[in-house]
């Protein structure tokens, strides 16, 4: 789940972390207001949508008046900002970030995240702010600063200060790092965040520290003890067919292409996406519909896979442990008689109730190719599509 | 001989009164699996379908004298039964729960340090050892007994080599699922490991994804340390950066962990890499002559 800038820096502003004073506005008229409030301009204004890389776009912009901040939010509101994480279609501007400008003398990068390698929380910090921190790894690796935080103990003061130390800052501002690193440790661990990432986090010419931009990533695992970060999602920011899928437990990514796939299992339904392409077509969605799909999931996966214009065939490729071939096939089936299936249909079953599957199947009168492995399954549906 | 379980492994179901807990506890049981009882707190003295119930896990293994236990409870409370088995001295847990809190797991891993019980999963199929004991989800009839080693981080695409290698009338010496979460109880490199180890393992599949460093890490653990041959196959090699592919694990970031780079590195080390999913076992068979 992905959240908007505002929203990041309302929660750390809620954990003490030094954040811009600002407010998002929904209009101009708002825009304008909130400048007079945040006091002395300039301000900064900025697009919110869910997607890095706004400046470039025109989606960050100072002004100096509040009738100015009004012009430029009326100009940002309703504007379709491409960046270049947005594709080219880009995404609607709904809401902007109005936010005091601050003076900044150096930029620097910190994040927390969870290292598969050490299966610990890790702090990553670097003296190269406003970066790509990827970049940064790269060309200059000696820049990056990580120390892995024990889980029994939690950070410590020392670590602490070992980032603000190997950042380079002096005096005051060590003891200003420490505060604020703590709070980014005690926002990771009580939001569940799978990654949180403050670039930059710059200091300022009056000697402050403040978190510029804000990035987070939550544990889609752990939201069910969070309910209050439920309420941050952005259905406007979210694919439609993803969040439909979503209610019905389904994992689903749209895609470009032009087969839609139903597969169980992720692993699966990954090597389903590579061999389609591997016989020269072009996967339009990942669909894994999970261990314990009920016959309404199924026919609910054929909905959302039809829902896609582009769709021009359908591969189901099923190897059932804890899911059952008989319900997958029950499933097609119905979802056959509801939606009806005008395109090509190959169905791949294998594994538990196998048998019962197929019959179900084969009894239906349904127009279904019945494939003998993944490889069969694939280089059928790649021929039905293209003979379209 | 194989790895982790063998005929005379006795085993105890975690959640055993819930559907897919006694569900595969009875499949378990059919294929041949010493399945001698299972936990849920308050349900102790009870009976169900033959499998005595015990409060905790120490209790069952006092009774029964198991040894390993297989976990099907919901993902808010599986880290504490994880723990509980580990602190009731069993060698070996499968947790088969999907969707576990990430730092629930950073936790049950400090917890195990220095404890003997190895942990497989979660978000896994299970191990088994075809035609002794099977622990977990995986369909019993696609196995047949033999010489290759499979490890895997996706279950159905552990099925998928495992039935590959079947039909083609080569057989299995123990299969793995670690499990597709970014943080785990057995790693590639430590099932790789044990089946260098085993006498009975001839070969070896191995199943990865994009995301993370492992895949890469088993390979150089084959070219330093593995005599045995060994084929493999990575998921997602058209998966989109940014996107996670339903495994929590299984998502490109920054252009780390792409399917590309972990093939590349997976050949330099001598593996034989399956072009497409459907072609593990014949990989396979491009470095072992059965």
């Amino acid at each position: 789940m992905n959240i908007h800038e505002y929203q990041a820096k309302g929660i750390l502003r809620s954990f003490g972390v030094p954040v811009p004073d600002g407010h998002v506005c929904y209009n101009s008229a708002s825009a304008r207001e909130w400048a007079k409030r945040l006091g002395d301009g300039p301000w900064v204004i900025k697009a919110q949508i869910h997607a890095g890389g706004r400046g470039k776009g025109g989606g960050v912009k100072l002004v100096r008046t509040p009738d100015e901040a009004r012009d430029v939010a009326r100009q940002m509101i309703g504007m379709t900002l491409v960046t270049h994480q947005t594709g080219p279609e880009g995404k609607l501007v709904r809401r902007v970030l109005i936010e005091k400008g601050c003076n900044i003398a150096r930029e620097l990068y910190i994040s927390l995240l969870v290292d598969r390698n050490s299966s610990k929380v890790t702090m990553m910090a670097s003296t190269e702010g406003g970066m790509d921190i990827e970049e940064v790894a790269e060309k200059s690796p000696e820049k990056i600063f990580m120390e892995a935080i024990d889980p029994t103990v939690g950070l410590t003061q020392f670590q602490c200060r070992k980032i603000a130390f190997s950042l380079g800052l002096e005096g005051k501002l060590t003891n200003k790092m420490v505060k604020m690193v703590e709070g980014l440790y005690t926002t990771f661990m009580d939001c569940d965040c799978s990654m949180l990432e403050i670039n930059p986090l710059v200091v300022t010419a009056e000697g402050e520290l403040m978190a510029l931009d804000a990035k987070f990533g939550f544990d889609d695992n752990a939201l069910f003890r969070h309910p209050k970060l439920n309420d941050l999602r952005d259905y406007d920011e979210e694919d439609h067919n993803e969040t439909e899928a979503s209610q019905y437990d389904l994992s689903y990514i749209s895609l470009t292409g032009n087969i839609g796939c139903l597969v169980n299992g992720a692993g699966l339904a990954m090597a389903t996406m590579d061999i389609i392409k591997h016989y020269g077509g072009d996967p339009a969605n990942f669909l894994d519909v999970g261990g314990g799909a009920t016959i309404e999931r199924v026919t609910e996966a054929f909905k959302i896979i039809l829902s896609d214009k582009n769709v021009k065939g359908i591969l189901v490729n099923i190897f059932g442990g804890i899911m059952k071939c008989d319900v997958i096939a029950t499933g097609v089936v119905e979802a056959a008689k509801q939606v009806g299936i005008k395109v090509p249909l190959v169905v791949r079953l294998e594994g538990t109730n196998v048998d019962k599957g197929k019959q179900i199947l084969a009894e239906s009168g349904l127009n279904i190719v019945s494939a003998d492995g993944m490889a069969d399954g694939a280089q059928k549906i790649v021929q039905a599509v293209a003979a379209c | 001989m194989s790895i982790l379980v063998n005929k005379d492994t006795k085993v105890i179901t975690q959640g055993i009164t819930g559907a897919t807990g006694l569900f595969h506890a009875q499949g378990a049981r059919e294929y041949g699996t010493q399945m001698v009882g299972g936990v849920t707190p308050g349900k102790g003295g009870t009976v169900i379908d033959g499998f005595p119930v015990f409060n905790t896990v120490t209790e069952a293994v006092h009774a029964t004298g198991a040894t390993a236990s297989v976990i099907y409870v919901p993902p808010p409370y599986a880290a504490d039964s994880i723990m509980e088995a580990v602190d009731a001295g069993l060698d070996l847990v499968c947790c088969i729960t999907e969707g576990i809190p990430v730092l629930d797991m950073v936790k049950v891993k400090q917890y195990m340090q220095g404890k003997k019980t190895r942990l497989i999963g979660p978000n896994c199929p299970g191990v088994i050892t075809p035609g002794q004991c099977k622990i977990g989800i995986m369909p019993g009839y696609i196995h047949k007994p033999g010489k290759v080693g499979v490890v895997s981080r996706s279950g159905t695409l552990t099925y998928e080599a495992v039935w590959q290698l079947t039909s083609l009338g080569i057989g299995q010496s123990t299969c793995v699922g670690i499990g597709g979460d970014p943080v785990n109880g057995t790693s590639h490199v430590d099932v790789l490991r044990l089946f260098q180890e085993d006498p009975d393992t001839d070969a070896v599949i191995m199943i990865g994804e994009i995301g993370g460093s492992a895949e890469e890490e088993a390979a150089y653990f084959v070219r330093d340390h593995m005599t045995k041959p060994v084929a493999a196959f990575i998921a997602g090699r058209t998966a989109p950066p940014g996107k996670r592919m339903g495994h929590a694990g299984a998502i490109i970031s920054g252009g780390k962990g792409t399917a590309a780079e972990k093939v590349a590195v997976l050949e330099k080390c001598g593996i034989s890499v399956a072009a497409s999913p459907a072609e593990m076992a014949q990989a396979l068979l491009k470095v072992y002559k059965p």
